[in-house]
């Protein structure tokens, strides 16, 4: 394969060379660790890298197409062979799994969560486990317990989070695709930070199974791809009931490829108002508009609409998710896995332990959370919230009477710089403005990349209803398909650059920092 | 001022973290200034609104047989243990012994 960048193609394009025999599960394995090895220093994107795991994987598909008769048949193990990088905070057996937090440094489970377990079965190559803000808590990846990752496109901008590690690495062509999770809008903020597809899922459709907890009525798993295509393609390699996950809904998996190359003539989309007023940029807000004209220019008919209770969406999901993550966040107690701390008694001992363990982001939530549900203060926050939570939920029942599908800017701003906003965590709250609400509804999204702004790149943010993937990879990939904003690539791709230095807010903490490990080049 | 030193002290306790000095400060002031944004949601009518728990409504308790399946090795269960002793975890004595 002389010329090709095999580390360059998307998911389906391998899989068309691997079905004709052109090149092998070896071979791309090969070519993406060594574009890793020119990216990482300067984009710092994995926690860990398994090159042995990785390589015996390869080895097998390789095998299994030599001899063609364990070869998957067409249209069965879509990521047979295909590299995959997976946020850090899913459970990898005998592969250290830290959730960002040196709470977790040491951690190596002893088995797969079900995402991990449908992969392998598919035949997907875990290729390593990517940066994130600590237990997914932020918007930066800024909040990892050990170093930032920063944005390929622009030196010293973030990557967006807590999925970081994930949407820099897939848009540097660090890996061919990846999972991060998504509670707040984790999956599609850094995906559209980043340029690159990301999808939330409805809530329940991806089992949580061996995932880190962190809000369990607002977390969910999702791909983060190159393209739409092979975005349908993952999430139909993990989507499915899940016996594990008691939140698992039993229903059936469609074949997702099936909502592609189709045409959105009539496609009713609505544009919530108060996803494009203020505290949008106003350079987002067109780039966002020149995209709806795209999709009214393919047939979708467009009309403004109101979802009424957006202004109360960021206080009831910072009072719910920390509320949850407080509760969930009890399990790390220094007794059973990770960080240990001596103590005088139990309760020293687990205070001293939490205290060295986790980073401020994560105790500022515990500590907000457990304010919002102790004695005296549960009606007036954590219940207030839950019911704010109902009417944020039939705002978009009432949308979806009318409409197919809504959309927005995913993120209110393109890529900020490191720094910039640790120390004000409303401002970095303010971020997730047209995510969060998803969440709060268990709604499916998308993030697509649709332009640039300074150079970075903008999302759309694209809302259906309650297990309506299948919607969103229509109008996706016919944005996709009229558009072409892949073929600009970021500069880190291009030509490695100077490593950044790291910006005050993320500081090596080298000691207990797992080792940034790199393969040896296997050429 | 919503929340103040002493509260904060308290939460941390209940949520058993042991804040520096400095940090205690730092969580006070923000602490306020985060729970004064949050005071937007009391201005919010929610008269007979009923709480949303969960976001899919028509997914119940889900139960199964109460059958043995497949279980975690003792090995593996405790093969992240800082601290065991024969087939259990170990912490710092809880019980004092009578003199």
């Amino acid at each position: 394969m002389n010329g090709v960048k095999l580390y360059e193609l998307t998911a389906h394009e391998i899989r068309a060379l691997l079905e004709q025999r052109e090149v092998s599960p070896v071979e791309v394995l090969d070519s993406v660790f060594g574009h890793i090895q020119d990216l990482e220093p300067a984009l710092r994107a994995y926690i860990t890298l398994c090159p042995d795991d990785a390589r015996e994987a390869a080895e097998q598909a390789r095998k299994a197409y030599a001899d063609r008769s364990g070869a998957p048949q067409p249209g069965k193990g879509a990521l047979f062979g295909i590299p995959i990088a997976i946020k850090d905070n899913m459970c990898t057996e005998g592969i250290r799994t830290t959730c960002g937090s040196r709470i977790l440094y040491n951690f190596v489970p002893p088995y797969d969560a079900t995402v991990v377990s449908r992969l392998k079965k598919d035949g997907a190559v875990i290729i390593g486990k990517t940066n994130m803000d600590e237990f997914a808590m932020g918007s930066s990846t800024e909040n990892s317990g050990f170093f930032n990752t920063y944005n390929p496109w622009k030196k010293g901008a973030v990557p967006g989070g807590s999925s970081g590690g994930s949407a820099a690495t897939v848009a540097a062509n660090g890996a061919v695709l990846a999972l991060g999770s998504d509670t707040g809008g984790s999956v599609r903020q850094p995906a559209s930070l980043c340029g690159v597809v990301g999808l939330k899922p409805t809530y329940g459709l991806v089992s949580r199974y061996g995932l880190v907890a962190f809000a369990s009525s607002l977390d969910q798993i999702g791909p983060i791809t190159k393209d739409v295509t092979d975005c349908a393609l993952l999430l139909g390699v993990i989507a499915g009931h899940d016996p594990f996950d008691s939140t698992s809904a039993p229903v059936k998996v469609p074949d997702y490829t099936a909502y592609l190359d189709k045409d959105i003539k009539g496609v009713k989309v609505g544009i919530p108002k108060e996803y494009m007023g203020e505290g949008i940029d106003p350079d987002v807000r067109r780039v966002v508009e020149a995209a709806i004209s795209v999709l009214r220019g393919l047939g979708a008919v467009v009309d403004e609409c109101s979802l009424p209770h957006t202004d109360y969406a960021l206080a009831t999901y910072y009072l719910i998710a920390p509320a949850e993550c407080s509760s969930n966040l009890a399990r790390f107690d220094g007794v059973r896995y990770g960080l240990h701390k001596e103590g005088q008694s139990l309760e020293d001992m687990m205070s001293r332990t939490r205290q060295e363990g986790f980073g401020e982001e994560v105790k500022r939530r515990i500590m907000l959370g457990t304010y919002a549900l102790s004695a005296g203060y549960y009606d007036a926050y954590y219940a207030k919230a839950q019911k704010a939570r109902t009417l944020i939920r039939k705002d978009f029942e009432e949308a979806f009477g009318r409409f197919d599908v809504l959309l927005s800017p995913t993120s209110p701003t393109v890529a900020f710089m490191a720094g910039e906003r640790v120390d004000n965590p409303l401002q970095m709250y303010a971020g997730d403005l047209c995510t969060i609400p998803v969440n709060l509804a268990g709604l499916p999204a998308m993030s697509v990349p649709c332009g640039f702004s300074k150079g970075l790149p903008v999302g759309l943010q694209i809302i259906a209803p309650h297990f309506e993937e299948g919607r969103l990879f229509t109008v996706a990939h016919a944005y996709e398909r009229a558009t072409a904003w892949r073929q600009f690539r970021p500069a880190l791709d291009a030509q490695a650059p100077a490593a950044p230095e790291d910006a005050s807010g993320g500081v090596d903490r080298a000691g207990e920092a797992p080792e940034h490990v790199l393969p040896a080049p296997e050429m | 001022m919503r929340i103040d030193r002493e509260e904060v002290l308290r939460i941390a306790r209940l949520a058993h973290l042991e804040l520096a000095p400095d940090e205690v400060a730092r969580f006070t002031e923000q602490l306020d200034t985060i729970l004064n944004y949050m005071e937007k949601l009391r201005g919010l009518d929610t008269q007979g609104v009923e709480p949303t728990y969960h976001a899919l409504q028509d997914l119940a308790n889900v139960f199964r047989q109460d059958k043995v399946g497949e279980v975690l090795p003792i090995e593996k269960a405790l093969a992240n243990s800082p601290e065991r002793e024969a087939n259990f975890f170990k912490v710092p004595r809880i019980v004092e012994e009578r003199g």
